[in-house]
């Protein structure tokens, strides 16, 4: 990462724990793994809780749906780092690639629900011009999305417009294909927490 | 629509008043994508709207006026946060109009 602190700048336990990781993954701890580490009390540990929310807590949106918002937000911020993490992730939650990289690719011929379909186009608009109004938000609840679930998306697209701005500011190590099938996996399993 | 709202504002009040290396007002201004001097507004503004371009110069320059990591942590940090929460704001105030009068909108 580009700010050396944020390569070594750890306490003694929190290193011995990153090695751990390693010995027993057979791979480095991911770079957004490792920037919740960092001085936890300044950012961490409240990010931790939201995004664990976001993307794990109650919501009628399943967690392959959530974490496709993820991946779309960050194709639209054009972060990489989280693009791959989240594609892997939606897919395996998924149990399908195919679904994924069409969202990603051909939104609007995508297989997915009209509900789904109409609330990544809100968070496509929210994230590229910075604002969305009633009249926005009153037509993907006529394509019979509740509010609650507005709510919900809105989490995740505030958690992936930190998280993308991070990445791409921070520099995180882009992760060979194994390691984020590796990552995606632990995600699926354990979330965020 | 107040599920995240515990959440958010702990993150919010964390990031711009939580012990650090910055000045609270230094914070402010990142957050807010205003009155910073060069070069350091020319990082927070990518930050804010296009961070895929930053490059390690504009963390070089960044540092070679003063920044140390740990305030440059916490700028970039605050940066990030400002543009998502102006965003999020935004949504949360248009989906409460939405579905203000009750109504076939009513949650």
């Amino acid at each position: 990462m580009r700010l050396e602190a944020l390569n070594n700048g750890y306490k003694f336990g929190t290193k011995l724990l990153f090695r751990i990781i390693k010995i027993f993954s057979g791979y480095p701890l991911p770079d957004a793994a490792k920037l919740i580490f960092y001085r936890p009390d300044y950012y961490g540990d409240s990010a931790k809780l939201f995004t664990q929310r976001a993307m794990r807590g109650p919501s009628s949106w399943s967690i392959a749906d959530r974490e496709l918002m993820a991946a779309y937000i960050s194709k639209l911020n054009a972060c990489t780092f989280c693009i791959n993490a989240h594609s892997a992730v939606a897919a395996a939650a998924y149990g399908e690639q195919t679904k994924v990289d069409q969202a990603l690719t051909h939104l609007e011929t995508a297989p997915i629900s009209a509900e789904l379909l109409a609330t990544l186009s809100l968070l496509s608009k929210l994230t590229r011009e910075d604002a969305v109004n009633a009249d926005d938000i009153r037509q993907v609840i006529a394509s019979g999305v509740s509010a609650e679930q507005i709510e919900d998306a809105l989490a995740v697209c505030f958690t992936f417009n930190v998280t993308n701005r991070l990445a791409d500011a921070f520099g995180f190590h882009v992760p060979s294909n194994d390691a984020i099938k590796a990552s995606a996996k632990y995600l699926l399993k354990r979330g965020y927490a | 629509m107040k599920k995240y709202q515990q959440f958010y504002q702990r993150l919010i009040d964390n990031v711009l008043t939580g012990k650090g290396a910055s000045t609270v007002q230094q914070r402010r201004a990142a957050f807010n994508n205003a009155d910073l001097q060069p070069p350091l507004n020319t990082l927070i503004n990518k930050v804010a709207h296009e961070a895929y371009k930053i490059t390690d110069n504009d963390i070089v320059l960044a540092k070679a006026a003063g920044c140390s990591d740990d305030q440059l942590f916490e700028l970039i940090i605050c940066a990030a946060a400002g543009q998502a929460s102006r965003q999020y704001e935004s949504a949360l105030a248009a989906l409460a109009e939405a579905i203000k009068d009750g109504g076939q909108y009513a949650s």
